[in-house]
Order: structure tokens, then C-alpha cells, then sequence
């Protein structure tokens, strides 16, 4: 009863924003599987928070983390399960900001290429999350390279491709079912050669990078404006006049509009932009934009020149999602080195994200962190572990907004973890055990904990015994 | 063959004069000597003239080496790139770069990308300080189910580094159905009708597949000819080996994501298969037994195996993915044979290649920790026996923009 009352006032709050955001119409219905208390001693523990805790103890009750301690005497532990994790190591669970599963699913035929609304260079009205097939077994795979939680984008094809969704890497038949509870919806939104090429292909704007500006350009001042309707209506409503010549009482309901509603959305600081942007040049100008129209931009993603910039970045407090050595495939990424990500992450302030893009890649964020980590130490830069595995952890949950949530082991945090056999900067790393709120959902050793999707049951069973 | 190795190899030699009368002294080294001396500890090389002349501990270096301090690290024959369109691509979405494959989809086994291979593409070097040596020039994805031809290439930059015969291309499996009227069985329908065309005297004719070049092409691998099946499903694999059998092929197969599941096979028609190391999602309905421990599984049968990619920019990657194998059940020593003696073997290029010993091309790789593992690089690389500048155009590129504060743009920044 008293649950309601508060959702009831929450709503009432909620829609009382110009333009009305309308309350989530696509909620979340995640629940953690159960779990009990679970204590795990002598890990070699990197909390994601930049420190290493030798011979620590992690202990998870309740679907939290209760306690990160050097120590295990101190610890009441109560009736946990104690796991002995010696010689093996406990990071956060780990997070990918750039994931196509499940938009791009597996296999990857026609019928599955859910990912880019290639229609319109803006589709801000297309979520993500109507595209994602639970049963795309890449989730699994994902699973046992330890990730916990990822953002699912739409593609590049345009210049604003659509909001994104951040979901928890657990099971379900629906997405809503895996949903991450409370996270901001992000907005991709692509630079450079693709929306240029596909638009251009067709004799339409954008045909170049001027008019890929041009475009965003337009669609901010379009969303200014909405907003401005909302509100000239809102305080009409209300009673009061917008300016001198304002008569009250004749104001009509503004049309609702999807698309702007997503860019509103943007403009009010509520949904988070991840903008797909190679180029260092193109990547300047987009935070020039961004200042004009009084918005941030979360995250470059790719950004292979990132490195060119890196004090631009850390002092406008953008983070650069980025790969540890693609290079070549096109113009844009001609100028890729692999000491990118150590770059980034250098100056004071510097956020860098290791993300993939790729069904492969998020299978071994852990390794992926470990070259961009020791082409950075080869080249001077004295980055611990302890450091880099932020790149995989905590800086990406601070780009989807989630990281008061998740991204570190700290005490009430949710319980996001992975045991690994050993350092997990290694090609030779496992994932042993994954935990997503203090639930087992993953363990090397027990098949009844590794799930498989509905595709892959039954795949060979005509084959000859 | 179509090319003789050994008018090609003297080209090569009249070029590449720049390591002969070097001498070159590596000390203190673990060497993985990839041949019958396995690992040797404590050990010594000494390199004359673009080969390899002793190896073995104590030696003593020659008044005039160049004198490498290995300090017991570990030292490799130079790895295997996979076949890839190194020299034949410089940036993939840029058309006017890509010479790779003939956009085509009539059969012309004649198309032979070598003639097209640029030693100077950026690609090579950002490849070679990374370990790898050479690489197969590969036409698998060319318009038609007959790629072309490609041949085995040094990465020592120069213009004519062939090694090995000239290798034919044939692209089978679901995702090349398009080419041959949408069914796989129309693929091998065609491929017979080529080898019955090849070296025939049948007047040409609409009906007829191949032009007169093509024929005599074709005919070149009727006996003993090294062709590359690039095909993934088990069934299609069984079907590639009949039909190499049919027509007196030697066969290799590359991708072979369920080569597992006729692992048996394979190993009693003696027949390697190039892999990706790091497949294990069902990609298509040729994929659907993609798994982590395919490797394993293929060298516990016997099959010779190596490692391929999918992307010549990515290359370097394949370390990666032999290190992966590893992790999920290849034996180490196997992992680094898949790098480096099997694809020598695979692709004949000559007694001793692959290895460190016996009088073999000296192309060595000092690394700075264990090869397959991710932390860790190629510290010196040696190409024909001369120790390379460990350069490339991202080096240069890092270089420029790791000082901070520079007190000029960095465009005068000339690392």
C-alpha cells in the first residue's frame, strides 16, 4: 500500500516535467535468482575503485556486497557459504557499454539484422530494446567472459540511430526481464563515413561531414522548440503568461512526438549520448555542439584517434570507449594505434572504457584490457592492474549512468562479481564463477549453472552417435 | 607449378642482398626451436648470411656480430599471419585499395593476386614488429566459388618474397551459394566441370566454364596441387575431401569451424586445417558446432593444424587466438607449432622452414614473456637474418603524441 502511494507520487513528479517524459512504458520486470550468503577468502581482490586488496575477503549477502576487507577475522559472516579463492582473483562483474547482441543476434542471417533503422539519417523514436532477441546465444558466451552487465545499441547507419538499453546479463524471455533496473536510457548517435555513406549512396543528406553537423544541428533546434512548446503550454495551463502579449486559456495540447521526445530526453540531461566519432577533428566538433546546445556527450565510442585529444576528453570529462588494436578498416579508423586506450586514460580526469562491438570481443573484455594495459606500460606509462581494470569496470558503469549501482565492489553495491582462475590479464584467464546480485548465474565446473538458449538446444542431435 | 619455386626464390635472393654477409649473434636465449631439439635452455644462435648456422649453448660470438643480449628470453622462428591480403589491401572499405579479389563470378582460376602484392603497405610493418613473418596471399573471397590464386609471401618487404607453390582458392559452404545458382551442390556440380574443362581440348562454347587461360590454370593443380577450401560445415568438409580425392588434389582447409566433428577423417586423409582460434558462436548454419576447443580436438586426432583470421588489419591477432587454444585444451608446444612449423609444412615452404636449426631461413622472433600470452610483445624481430627496425606507422603515430605539452604542433614532431 505504502509501496504505491510513493510510486503514485513519484509518477505525479515524474510527469510534471515539460515536455512529459511519460512514465517508462516498457519497465523493468528483473528479478535476481535466489541466492544465499556467500564469503569468498584469500582472492587477490582489484575493487574497480583503483585498489588491489591482497588475500581479501568479499562477502555478498542479500544480493549486495556487505563487505570488501584485507582480512577475514573480522568478518561475521553469519551461516555464508565460504568459497577458498586462493590463487584466483575477484573483480567487478565486468561491463560492456557497446553490445549488439541480441539486435545482431547469432546466427547471423537476414531475418536477425535488427540493429540499424537505415530509413531516416534521424531515428531517435527507435529503441533498441524492441529489436533484442533474449535467446541470442552470445549472451551466454558473453556470460563466461564475465560480463554482468551491457548496453545494447542500435547501429551507425544514421545520424541519431536510437535510444539504447542497459541490461543485466541473466536469463529471461523478454528483455524487460533483463533489464537493468533503474538505469537512463542512452542515445547513439554516429559520426563520420557511415551515416555519409548510406545517406550519400542515395542522393539524401547527409552526403558529407558537413551535413552529418548540419542534420544534428537541425534536430536539436527541433527539440528545443518541443520542449519550448511543452512548456508555453504547460504554464498556460498552469495560469500563467509566457510573455507580454500571451493570452491564457487557449492553448492547445503540443502533438506527442517520439522522436523528439527521445532528444528532449537528451537536452534535459536524462538520457545519456553515446556517440559513435573516429576522427579527432569530428570528435572537437561534436563538443562544440554539444555546448551549443547546453547538453553532454557521455562517451565517444571507437574514437580510434582518440589519443589526439586526450586532454580535450579528461577536461570536458568525456569518456573514450575504445578497442585495444582494431585499426584500417576504413578511412576514419586508418590512424589506429594501441597505445589509444593508455592515452586516454593518462591525464588527470581521463576516462577510458574498453568496449567491443562485437560477439567476439565481449567474450574477452579481460584480455582486451590486458594488451591496451601492457602496449601502455611498453610505452612508459606505469598502469596496475588495479588501474586498468576500471576500463572494463567502473568507467563504464559511470558512462550508462549505472555506476551508484554497480561497476565496483563496494558495500551495498549489487552483488556483480567474478572469480577468476587467476589474473585475469591473461589469455589463459576463466571466469570460474559469475555472480549478478549475489546469484550464481554462471559456474566453469557445474554445467546446471551455464545456461543455453532455446537456438542452440537440439543443434546436432542428428548426427550419427 | 604454374610459378617454379626456384626461378622465384632467385628473384628473391638478387633483391633481398641487404643480410647477406651479416652476421648476427643472439645470446642467452629459450629457444623454441619448433624442431626435433624441442626447448633448449641457456642457448645460443648464430646467424650467417640470412640463415640459420649453429644453435646451441656456450657458442661464441664472432668478432664481427651484431650481438643480441636475449637474457633468457624466450626466442621463436617468426610466426604465421594467416592468410590474409596482406600488400593487397591497405584500407578494406576503400575499393580503390583492395586488390584481394576479382569481382567476378564467372570461374577464372587464372586470377593470381600476387602480381598485385605492394610490399610497401602499411600493413606489413604494423604486422611484422608483432612477430609475424609471412603470411598465404589469400583470393578466398573473390565473386565466384574459384577464388584465384595466392602464394606464401616473406614480410621482409621485399617485392618478389614469394616462398612455396602457388596455391588455388576455392570458396564452398552457405555463405558462397549465392554464386552458384543457390545451392552448395550445384557448387561441386560446377568445380567438376572445371577440372573435366581443365587441360582439355573442348572448343569453347556458352556452355563451357572456364576461358582458355583459366583451363591451363586449373590444369596446373591436377595432380598433387596445393588448393585451399575455405569451408566451415562438417558435411561440406567430407565433400571437399572427395572431391580432392576425385581429382588428385592435395588439400588444405581453412576456416573448418566443425573440422571436430571429422576429425577422424581428416587425420587418415592427412589433411591440415587452418583455423579461427576464437570461434564459438553459431555465426550461420554452417557454424552451428562452433566450440573453443576445436583445436584440441583436431590435434588429438593427428591433424595438423594453424591458425587464420578473418581480417588482414588483424593479423596480429592470431597470437591471441593460438593462446586461447591453449587455454581450452591445445598443448602448449602444439600452440606454437600451429604458428610456426605446421603452416611451413602446410605450405611447403622447404625442409627446415618453421623451425630454428638446420641451416633454415633465420626469421626470429625475441619476445619479451611468453609468446601466446597477451601481455606480452615481440621485442626484436629477425627478418633473412638482419635484425629489423622495430618500426611502423602506428609507432611513429604513438610517438608523436605521447609527449604531453609539446611546445610546437605536434606536425613537427618527427619521431
Amino acid at each position: 500500500m505504502t509501496t504505491r502511494i510513493i510510486v503514485l507520487a513519484a509518477l505525479t513528479l515524474f510527469l510534471a516535467i515539460h515536455p512529459p517524459a511519460w512514465a517508462e512504458p516498457y519497465p523493468s520486470t528483473y528479478t535476481p535468482m535466489t541466492s544465499s550468503p556467500v564469503l569468498i577468502v584469500n582472492a587477490t581482490i582489484l575493487t574497480g575503485t583503483g585498489e588491489r586488496i591482497d588475500n581479501g575477503s568479499l562477502l555478498l549477502s542479500n544480493g549486495r556486497i556487505v563487505s570488501v576487507s584485507a582480512a577475514t577475522d573480522s568478518i561475521d559472516a553469519g551461516d555464508a557459504e565460504v568459497i577458498d579463492a586462493q590463487g584466483r582473483w575477484l573483480t567487478p562483474g565486468l561491463i560492456d557499454v557497446h553490445s549488439h547482441l541480441g539486435v545482431y543476434a547469432s546466427p547471423d542471417i537476414d531475418a536477425h539484422s535488427d540493429g540499424n533503422e537505415a530509413t531516416a539519417p534521424s531515428t531517435a523514436e527507435v529503441w533498441a530494446e524492441h529489436s533484442v532477441w533474449p535467446h541470442d546465444p552470445g549472451f551466454n558466451r558473453a556470460l563466461a567472459g564475465g560480463v554482468t552487465a551491457l548496453q545494447i545499441l542500435p547501429g551507425s547507419a544514421n545520424l541519431i540511430g536510437g535510444r539504447g538499453v542497459t541490461l543485466k546479463n541473466v536469463r529471461s524471455n523478454s528483455y524487460q526481464g533483463m533489464k537493468f533496473p533503474a538505469a537512463p536510457h542512452g542515445l547513439k548517435m554516429a559520426c563520420g563515413e557511415n551515416p555519409k555513406r548510406v545517406y550519400g549512396e542515395r542522393k539524401q543528406a547527409p552526403s558529407t561531414r558537413m551535413g552529418n553537423v548540419a542534420g544534428y544541428r537541425a534536430q536539436w533546434v527541433e527539440a528545443q522548440k518541443y520542449i519550448q512548446d511543452w512548456e508555453t503550454y504547460e504554464n498556460r495551463k498552469n495560469g500563467k503568461r509566457n510573455d507580454r502579449n500571451d493570452r491564457n486559456g487557449e492553448s492547445k495540447v503540443p502533438k506527442r512526438d517520439l522522436r523528439l521526445e527521445t532528444l528532449a530526453g537528451v537536452l534535459k540531461g536524462e538520457i545519456l549520448v553515446h556517440m559513435h566519432c573516429y576522427r579527432a577533428d569530428e570528435m572537437m566538433t561534436i563538443l562544440d555542439m554539444a555546448k551549443e546546445f547546453g547538453y553532454r556527450v557521455s562517451a565517444f565510442h571507437h574514437g580510434v584517434e582518440a589519443y589526439k585529444i586526450a586532454a580535450e576528453l579528461a577536461e570536458t570529462g568525456v569518456c573514450g570507449a575504445l578497442w585495444a588494436d582494431w585499426w584500417g578498416f576504413k578511412a576514419e579508423a586508418y590512424d589506429g594505434i594501441q597505445e589509444n586506450i593508455a592515452i586516454v586514460d593518462r591525464p588527470e580526469g581521463g576516462c577510458a572504457i574498453v568496449h567491443s562491438d562485437s560477439d567476439e570481443g565481449i567474450q574477452r573484455l579481460n584480455q582486451e584490457a590486458a594488451k591496451a594495459m601492457s602496449r601502455g606500460q611498453r610505452a612508459g606509462m606505469d598502469i596496475p592492474p588495479e588501474r586498468a581494470i576500471r576500463w572494463i569496470t567502473a568507467n563504464p558503469a559511470k558512462s550508462m549512468g549505472i555506476l551508484d549501482q554497480t561497476g565496483t565492489l563496494e558495500p551495498g553495491k549489487m552483488a556483480d562479481v567474478v572469480l577468476w582462475n587467476g589474473d585475469p590479464f591473461s589469455v589463459y584467464a576463466k571466469a570460474d564463477q559469475v555472480f549478478i546480485d549475489g546469484a550464481l548465474v554462471f559456474d566453469r565446473a557445474d554445467a546446471s549453472r551455464q545456461p543455453v538458449s532455446d537456438f542452440e538446444l537440439g543443434q546436432q542431435l542428428g548426427a550419427a552417435k | 607449378m604454374i610459378l617454379k619455386p626456384i626461378i622465384s626464390m632467385a628473384v628473391a635472393a638478387l633483391i633481398s642482398t641487404s643480410a647477406w654477409g651479416e652476421t648476427l649473434f643472439i645470446n642467452d636465449a629459450t629457444v623454441h626451436t619448433m624442431g626435433s631439439q624441442a626447448v633448449l635452455h641457456d642457448t645460443d644462435i648464430l646467424v650467417r648470411d640470412g640463415r640459420i648456422q649453429s644453435v646451441g649453448p656456450g657458442l661464441n660470438a664472432p668478432a664481427d656480430a651484431f650481438v643480441i643480449e636475449a637474457n633468457g628470453r624466450p626466442v621463436t622462428p617468426g610466426f604465421f599471419a594467416g592468410i590474409t591480403g596482406m600488400g593487397l589491401v591497405e584500407i578494406s572499405a576503400d575499393d580503390l585499395s583492395v586488390d584481394s579479389a576479382l569481382e567476378s563470378d564467372r570461374l577464372r582460376p587464372e586470377f593470381n593476386v600476387t602480381t598485385a602484392y605492394n610490399p610497401h603497405s602499411t600493413v606489413i610493418p604494423v604486422t611484422r614488429i608483432e612477430g609475424f613473418t609471412w603470411s598465404v596471399l589469400g583470393a578466398s573471397r573473390s565473386g565466384s566459388i574459384i577464388g584465384g590464386q595466392g602464394r606464401a609471401v616473406s614480410l621482409d618487404g621485399n617485392y618478389q618474397s614469394f616462398l612455396g607453390d602457388t596455391l588455388l582458392f576455392i570458396d564452398v559452404g552457405g555463405d558462397a551459394s549465392g554464386q552458384s545458382a543457390g545451392s552448395r551442390a550445384a557448387q561441386w556440380m560446377l568445380l567438376d566441370q572445371a577440372m573435366t574443362e581443365a587441360g582439355s581440348e573442348v572448343r569453347w562454347s556458352p556452355e563451357t566454364l572456364l576461358t582458355v587461360a583459366g583451363r591451363t590454370a586449373l590444369a596446373g593443380y591436377k595432380i598433387e596441387g596445393t588448393v585451399v577450401f575455405h569451408v566451415d560445415r562438417a558435411s561440406d568438409i567430407l565433400q571437399a575431401l572427395h572431391f580432392a580425392g576425385r581429382h588428385q588434389l592435395n588439400p588444405v582447409i581453412s576456416g573448418g569451424t566443425e573440422a571436430w566433428m571429422v576429425a577422424d577423417q581428416l587425420a587418415e586423409a592427412g589433411v591440415p586445417v587452418l583455423i579461427n582460434g576464437l570461434s564459438n558462436l553459431p555465426a550461420n548454419f554452417d557454424m552451428l558446432g562452433a566450440r573453443l576447443d576445436n583445436a584440441a580436438i583436431l590435434h588429438e586426432a593427428g591433424v595438423t593444424i594453424a591458425f587464420t583470421g578473418e581480417d588482414t588489419h588483424e593479423a596480429r591477432k592470431l597470437r591471441q587466438a593460438a593462446g586461447n587454444a591453449v587455454a581450452n585444451g591445445l598443448p602448449y608446444e602444439a600452440g606454437l607449432a600451429a604458428m610456426t612449423i605446421n603452416p611451413a609444412r602446410i605450405f611447403d615452404l622447404g625442409e627446415g622452414q618453421g623451425t630454428i636449426g638446420g641451416n633454415s631461413r633465420a626469421d626470429i622472433v625475441i619476445w619479451s614473456g611468453d609468446p601466446l600470452e597477451v601481455t606480452s610483445a615481440a621485442d626484436q624481430v629477425i627478418l633473412n637474418g638482419k635484425a629489423i627496425e622495430m618500426v611502423s606507422r602506428q609507432t611513429l603515430l604513438r610517438d608523436r603524441y605521447l609527449p604531453e605539452n609539446p611546445e610546437l604542433p605536434r606536425a613537427y614532431i618527427k619521431p
